[in-house]
């Protein structure tokens, strides 16, 4: 099976560090190089590198290239900057999701770049190409040319700037980039981030990847694996696609309705979420504290007397809070913050109480 | 590496046994607490609970996921380790050193399919 995968431009350097390598997204990825705990304190105190080159560039360019995005995405791209980078969804027409992605404007009229989650890839790439009738626009899924690094953490202004002589960096506002080069190739620079802190990402050729690798490397930046990548945006209330969105639940079910902008213009599926909100919902996404430190995983029952009312979709002891804590699909009626629930684990239930789903108070740079 | 300890008795899921008497000092290995990395919880049994061979009795979970523990020999839980239930790290820092608990023993000569040192060890290099 693992033939099957595919290997990132960084692939060797995570096999030399001594990486714990395993499946994600069609991808063979590093899981931890040391622990999970240690990289995830790196990225929260310190900073730490993610090798994120699985992720997928698509490019839509053309005269109808904003009508177009704006009609595959639920996020409003009308005359916004270049250089601004907004998150949405693609949704299908009943609402449900098929993919969440960053939209970034290019410094060229009627050209964006989508970046798009590995799973999805091919997925998202027949899904836009399907929707262009009638639009005079070019979809190029370029995934395979660009590689791409996440420095992120409360040093990653510091190592962007002196360690990689990307003075510019320093100057972008939250969900901006600017276009650099590297040794003559094009390098996109945006600060965002899956973490919760600040940072940025740096999209790149293969080779520059490889460069900028070892560079940070060098310089004492943590390599972080996709184990901390997961426990960080977890903490920060940040969804991850196949558990807190899907093909099976909407961007109001799962909280992020304030990215879907149904009462600023149409989009695909949009009709569906105003359908929904006029109705009510009825099932939400929620945080869950518990009191015990017994770990909730994704599956497990959430229940109330002894009925299941909801189900968890990512759950951890969360390292920077020392706390058992998860988010959960959720009926409405159970919803509000302070209801208490219980959460079936193995044999035993565990006592919990609903909260935000943000359970780190996050340090982005505005 | 992982290390093993000369005279205890292994199990294929990975939990050694010491045998004091009839009682049956259990805990994990170090290949054990070695794959699955920072331990945060341990989901304890209590005493008085009483298993059969081969039955689940708890769990370790590390930071990303949650691995059932599997009772060597058949028997009645006398003692728990309540150390673990506030540092469970001690798994990590020492997996023979920590034992999770202590079962009178209803069939000793069960332990007799159980493996030894050297046995496990070399499972263990096939895994």
């Amino acid at each position: 099976m693992e033939d099957n995968l595919l290997k990132t431009c960084l692939y060797d350097k995570h096999v030399a560090l001594g990486a714990l390598m395993s499946p994600f997204g069609g991808f063979i990825m590093p899981i931890q190089y040391t622990s999970i705990t240690d990289e995830h304190n790196a990225v929260r105190h310190r900073a730490g590198m993610f090798d994120v080159s699985h992720m997928g560039e698509i490019f839509v360019s053309g005269p109808d290239a904003e009508k177009f995005v704006n009609h595959i995405f639920t996020n409003n791209v009308t005359g916004i900057p270049d250089g601004k980078i907004l998150y949405g969804m693609m949704l299908y027409p009943n609402g449900t999701v098929v993919d969440d992605l960053l939209v970034y404007k290019e410094f060229e009229p009627g050209k964006y770049l989508l970046v798009v989650n590995a799973s999805n890839i091919a997925k998202d790439y027949e899904w836009i190409c399907a929707q262009k009738d009638g639009f005079d626009v070019e979809v190029d899924n370029a995934s395979d040319t660009w590689g791409e690094i996440a420095l992120q953490g409360p040093e990653a202004e510091k190592f962007a700037v002196d360690t990689l002589g990307l003075e510019p960096a320093a100057g972008l506002g939250f969900y901006t980039y600017y276009e650099a080069e590297w040794k003559g190739t094009r390098m996109i620079v945006s600060r965002t981030g899956y973490t919760g802190e600040d940072g940025f990402e740096i999209y790149c050729s293969h080779e520059a990847v490889n460069e900028i690798w070892d560079i940070l490397l060098a310089a004492g930046v943590a390599p972080c694996g996709l184990g901390c990548r997961d426990t960080l945006r977890f903490e920060a209330g940040l969804p991850l696609y196949g558990h807190e969105l899907s093909d099976e639940i909407t961007p109001l079910e799962a909280g992020l309705g304030m990215f879907a902008k149904i009462k600023e213009k149409d989009f695909i599926g949009r009709d569906a979420l105003a359908a929904q909100k006029e109705a009510g919902l009825t099932r939400k996404i929620v945080g869950i504290e518990l009191q015990d430190k017994a770990i909730p995983r994704a599956g497990y029952p959430v229940e109330v007397d002894g009925v299941q009312v909801g189900v968890v979709t990512t759950g951890y002891r969360s390292i920077s809070t020392d706390r058992s804590v998860c988010v959960a699909m959720v009926d409405k009626a159970y919803t509000e913050l302070g209801t208490q629930v219980e959460i079936r684990i193995r044999k035993k239930v565990f006592p919990g109480i609903v909260t935000k789903k943000r359970f780190y108070e996050t340090n982005y740079k505005k | 590496m992982a290390k093993t300890v000369e005279g205890l008795y292994y199990s294929e899921s990975h939990e050694w046994v010491k045998v004091e008497g009839n009682v049956a000092v259990i805990g994990i290995t170090d290949f054990a607490q070695h794959a699955m990395g920072d331990l945060s919880y341990v989901d304890m049994p209590e005493v008085d609970d009483e298993f059969e061979a081969g039955e689940e009795f708890g769990a370790v979970e590390s930071v990303k996921a949650a691995s059932d523990l599997f009772c060597p020999v058949s028997g009645t839980v006398v003692e728990i380790n309540e150390e673990l239930e506030d540092a469970p790290e001690l798994l990590n820092q020492d997996a023979f050193a920590n034992w999770i608990m202590k079962v009178e023993m209803s069939d000793p000569s069960e332990l007799e399919g159980l493996m030894d040192a050297a046995a496990y060890e070399a499972m263990c290099a096939n895994e």
